[in-house]
C-alpha cells in the first residue's frame, strides 16, 4: 500500500489539504497505540507500525517537494543525490552568489537587512520553481521534474542556512 | 479500534466499575499522584493531607525511608539520604560527578551504572526512583481501596532514550503497569486543555527547580497535536537562587570568609528570600559566620527583577525557537500555560506575559498540574473512556543519528519527528565475506558525536557472506510512543535477519532488568510463583475473549485454514490456563500473538478502509 492508497487520495502533486489533514486524523484515531494500551501484544505490534507508516506518509503527502519526489520514486524515477548532478550553470552560478552573500551577511552593518534580502531572493526562485515543477508533473516530464527537485533542494539547504545564521545572531 | 472485551458469564464487572489507573509525577524536587475520581482528577494526598512527597529516600541498615520521613535524616546522615535521584537517570558516573562536584555520597559501580553505597546496600538511581514509585503506588491502593491497572509516569520533554527507558525501568520494579510515558508539558496541556475544549495553539512554558522546557501544541477537536518541544536543561529557579547569593556576598562583602557552611546557609537563605519576593517588594536576608558576626542585607523585587532578566530573556529564546520550530508566530497562541514552581516569580509571568501579550494561565496549581494532566491520560488508556474524544501527538523531542566517518553524525530521524515513527537505513559491507557490522547511535543536535549523548552501541551478526559492496543491509529505526528506540536490521538480497546485539551507553541492558527483576522476586514477601500464575491466567482470558470477540466480527478475513489454527492454538492456551505453570501460559499466549498478528493487520486495514470510504462520500 503506498502513501497515496493508505490515505485514500488520488496520486497526483496537487492535493486537497482540508482533506488530507482530515483523513491524517481518522488515521490517527483508529491506528495511534494509545487505542491500544490494553489490546493483545499481536495488535499493539501492528499498530506501532501502521501508525508509524501514518506519520511518515503524511509527513511526504504535506511537503509539496516530499510528496513530487516520492510521486516521481513511484513512477520509477529516484533523485538519486550524487550520480546525476545539475546542469543548469546559471543556477548554479545564481547558487554560489547567494552562498557568498550569506557568508557577508554576517558582517554587514545591518545583517538582519542583508539577510532579509538574501531570503526574499530564494522565497522567489522556490516560488518559481515550484510552479514550474507542477506544470512538469503534470505534463509527465518525470526528467525535468527531477531537475527541478534537485534544484529546490539546493533552495532548502540554503534555507536552513539562513535560518541558522539568524538563529546565531539573534542569541548574540 | 481497540477490540471488544466481552466477559463471561457470572464473571461480568458491574458497569459502574472502573479500572483503577494513576498519573504520576516523578520530579526531581517532589513527586505527586493523581487519579481520576467521580470524574474529575486530582492529586492524592497522604494521611496527614500532604500532596507533595519529597523525592527524598533515606537507607539504612534495617530501614528504607521516603520523603518526609526521609527528610529528618538529611543533616545528620547525607550521605545514605538521597535527593533528587531523577538527575543521575541516564548518566554516566563522569556525567554526574562533573555536573555535581559537591554531592555527599559514596559512588561506586561503573562509569555506565553508576551506584552509591549507602547503609541500606549499593543503589542505582533506577531503585532510588523505583522506591519512590512504590510508595507513590502504595499510597494510591490505600487510597482507592484496590490495586492499580496501570499508571503513566511523567518525563520531562528533553528526556533521551537512556532517560526514558530508566524511568521505565523503575516503574517496572516498583510492580506498576506502565500505560505510557508521558512528557511533562503536554501532561499540562491536557490538565488545562480538556477542560477549555478550545482550539488553537497553545505553550506550555515549564520552568522547574533545575530545568526549562517549552512545549508548542495544537488543539483541534480533542487531538493534542504537539509541534515542537525545547528548552534548556541547565536552567531552573535553582539559578535564580545563585544570582541572590551572589548578589549577597559582593553586598555583605563576604567573599573573603566563605566556606562550605556559610555557602549552604546562604543557599537557603536566598532561596526563601526568592519565594518573599513573590508577595513583598523587599526581602532582608540575615545569616552569621563561624565567628557569630551577623551580616545582613536587602534586596527589593526591582533588584531582584534585574539580576534574572537575562536567565528570563534566554528562556524567551528557547520560546521563540519553538515557535518557529512548529511554523507559527507568537500572536499565533491563544493560550500559555505555566508550569513549575519558578513560574511563580512575578518578573517570569510578567516578562511571559509581554512576550505573548496575553496574561499566561496559571489557575492549576503549578506543582500539581502535571500529574492531574497524567492520570487524565492514564483514565482513558486503562480504558474508563472507550468513546473518548481525547488523542496526543506528541514527537521526538532530540534528533537520532548515526556515528558516520571523521566522528560526524548523520541524522536519522530529525527532532520534533512525530512520534510513533519508523526510518530505514541502507548500509553495505566494505569487505569482501564481512559478516558482522557495527552501529552507534547517539542523540542530539551537534555535528560531532562528542558533542551529543551517547545511546548504544548495536553490532549486528550474521550477515551472509558476499563480496565487498554486495549485500545491502537495511537497518531500521522505529521509536514508539514512550519515545523510545528499538533497532532491527536484514539483509536485503537474502531477506535474512541480522542479529542485533544492544549495549546500552547508560543505564541497564536488558539482562541486568530481568536480573533484578528476578532478584525483587525473590526479596519479596508473599507467594511470586501464585501472583504470576494468576496474572498469566487472567492474560490469557482476556486475550482469548478479545480474539473470539474479534473472530465473530471479522471472521471471513481468516481462510478457512487460519481460523482451524487459530481455534486449535485457543484451545490449547485454554487448556494450559487451566494448568498450574504460568511460563508456559505466557508461551502459549507468545505463541497466539505471533499467529494472530496478520488477522490484526487485515482487521485494521478493513476498519481504515471503511472509515476512510465513508469519509470520501461525506466530502463529495
Amino acid at each position: 500500500m503506498n502513501y497515496f492508497e493508505l490515505f485514500n487520495l488520488a496520486e497526483s502533486y496537487s492535493v486537497d489539504k482540508t482533506q488530507l489533514n482530515e483523513h491524517y486524523q481518522t488515521l490517527q484515531r483508529l491506528t495511534h497505540p494509545d487505542g491500544f494500551a490494553s489490546s493483545s501484544e499481536a495488535e499493539k505490534a501492528i499498530a506501532l507500525q501502521k501508525n508509524a507508516m501514518v506519520n511518515d506518509a503524511y509527513h511526504v503527502l504535506k511537503s509539496p517537494l516530499a510528496r513530487a519526489e516520492y510521486l516521481l520514486e513511484l513512477r520509477g524515477f529516484s533523485i538519486n543525490h550524487e550520480s546525476q548532478t545539475l546542469q543548469d550553470r546559471s543556477f548554479l552560478m545564481k547558487q554560489m552568489e547567494l552562498r557568498e552573500m550569506l557568508d557577508d551577511a554576517a558582517q554587514c552593518s545591518d545583517p538582519f537587512a542583508a539577510i532579509e534580502s538574501i531570503s526574499q531572493e530564494i522565497d522567489d526562485t522556490q516560488r518559481d520553481l515550484f510552479s514550474q515543477l507542477e506544470s512538469q508533473l503534470e505534463g509527465e516530464m518525470w526528467e525535468s521534474s527531477a531537475d527541478s527537485i534537485r534544484k529546490l533542494k539546493f533552495l532548502v539547504k540554503l534555507s536552513a542556512e539562513v535560518e541558522l545564521l539568524e538563529e546565531r545572531l539573534d542569541d548574540l | 479500534m481497540a477490540l471488544l472485551q466481552i466477559s463471561e458469564p457470572g464473571q461480568t464487572q458491574a458497569p459502574h466499575q472502573r479500572k483503577l489507573a494513576v498519573g504520576i509525577d516523578l520530579g526531581t524536587t517532589n513527586s505527586l499522584v493523581a487519579s481520576v475520581r467521580s470524574g474529575e482528577a486530582t492529586t492524592l494526598p497522604d494521611e496527614s493531607g500532604k500532596h507533595l512527597l519529597p523525592s527524598i529516600v533515606h537507607y539504612s541498615s534495617d530501614a528504607k525511608l521516603v520523603g518526609e520521613l526521609a527528610k529528618e535524616h538529611l543533616l545528620k546522615q547525607p550521605e545514605n539520604t538521597i535527593v533528587s535521584a531523577k538527575r543521575f537517570i541516564g548518566r554516566s558516573l563522569s556525567d554526574i560527578t562533573a555536573r555535581y562536584p559537591q554531592l555527599p555520597y559514596h559512588f561506586s559501580g561503573t562509569e555506565s551504572n553508576p551506584q552509591i553505597e549507602t547503609a541500606g546496600g549499593i543503589k542505582n538511581a533506577i531503585q532510588i526512583s523505583s522506591d519512590i514509585l512504590t510508595h507513590l503506588k502504595q499510597r494510591a491502593e490505600e487510597t482507592l481501596g484496590d490495586e492499580l491497572q496501570g499508571a503513566v509516569i511523567t518525563v520531562p520533554a528533553y528526556f533521551d532514550d537512556a532517560q526514558r527507558q530508566g524511568t521505565k525501568d523503575a516503574a517496572q520494579f516498583a510492580g506498576l503497569n506502565v500505560l505510557r510515558l508521558l512528557n511533562e508539558p503536554t501532561a499540562a496541556a491536557i490538565a488545562y486543555g480538556l477542560d477549555t475544549g478550545q482550539e488553537g495553539n497553545i505553550v506550555v512554558y515549564d520552568l522547574g527547580g533545575g530545568t526549562f522546557d517549552v512545549s508548542v501544541l495544537r488543539l483541534s477537536k480533542g487531538v493534542f497535536e504537539v509541534l515542537a518541544t525545547g528548552g534548556d536543561s541547565a536552567l531552573g529557579g535553582d539559578d535564580f537562587d545563585q544570582l541572590i547569593v551572589e548578589y549577597c556576598i559582593e553586598s555583605m562583602s563576604l567573599s573573603d570568609q566563605l566556606d562550605n557552611r556559610l555557602f549552604a546557609e546562604l543557599r537557603l537563605q536566598a532561596k526563601a528570600a526568592k519565594e518573599r519576593l513573590t508577595n513583598e517588594d523587599t526581602a532582608t536576608i540575615t545569616i552569621s559566620n563561624a565567628n557569630g558576626d551577623n551580616f545582613s542585607c536587602d534586596i527589593t523585587r526591582q533588584q531582584f527583577d534585574t539580576l534574572c532578566l537575562p536567565l528570563i530573556k534566554k528562556t524567551l529564546r528557547a520560546t521563540k525557537r519553538a515557535l518557529k520550530d512548529a511554523d507559527i508566530s507568537n500572536k499565533d497562541v491563544i493560550e500559555v500555560v505555566m508550569v513549575g514552581g519558578s513560574t511563580r516569580v512575578p518578573s517570569v509571568r510578567n516578562q511571559v506575559q509581554a512576550f505573548f501579550g496575553k496574561v499566561p494561565r496559571t489557575d492549576i496549581d503549578p506543582d500539581k498540574v502535571v500529574a492531574i494532566g497524567a492520570s487524565i491520560q492514564a483514565d482513558i488508556l486503562v480504558g474508563n473512556k472507550p468513546d473518548g474524544e481525547m488523542l496526543l501527538l506528541d514527537v521526538l523531542p532530540l534528533s537520532l543519528g548515526l556515528e558516520t566517518m571523521g566522528e560526524l553524525v548523520e541524522k536519522i530521524i530529525p527532532r520534533n519527528t512525530t512520534i510513533p515513527v519508523a526510518r530505514a537505513q541502507e548500509f553495505t559491507t566494505f569487505k569482501d565475506g564481512q559478516t558482522a557490522m557495527s552501529l552507534h547511535v547517539v542523540q542530539g543536535e551537534r555535528e560531532l558525536v562528542g558533542d551529543c549523548r551517547s545511546l548504544a552501541r548495536f553490532s549486528l551478526k550474521g550477515i551472509p557472506p558476499m563480496a565487498a559492496g554486495a549485500a545491502h543491509i537495511r537497518v531500521t529505526f522505529q521509536v514508539d510512543a514512550d519515545g523510545l528506540l528499538s533497532v532491527t536490521a536484514m539483509e536485503k538480497s537474502s531477506g535474512i535477519t541480522a542479529d542485533i546485539q544492544v549495549k546500552p551507553s547508560y543505564g541497564l541492558s536488558d539482562k541486568e532488568v530481568a536480573s533484578m527483576l528476578k532478584a525483587s522476586f525473590v526479596n519479596a514477601k508473599g507467594d511470586m510463583q501464585a501472583r504470576m500464575l494468576k496474572e498469566q491466567q487472567v492474560e490469557a482470558r482476556r486475550v482469548i475473549e478479545s480474539l473470539e470477540a474479534a473472530i465473530e466480527q471479522d471472521g471471513e478475513l481468516l481462510t478457512p485454514q487460519q481460523t482451524l489454527d487459530i481455534s486449535e492454538s485457543i484451545h490449547q492456551l485454554r487448556d494450559l490456563a487451566n494448568g498450574e505453570c504460568p511460563d508456559s501460559i505466557k508461551s502459549a499466549i507468545e505463541t497466539l500473538d505471533l499467529l494472530t498478528q496478520p488477522f490484526a493487520a487485515a482487521r485494521m486495514d478493513k476498519s481504515i478502509k471503511t472509515a476512510l470510504a465513508g469519509q470520501s462520500v461525506d466530502e463529495i
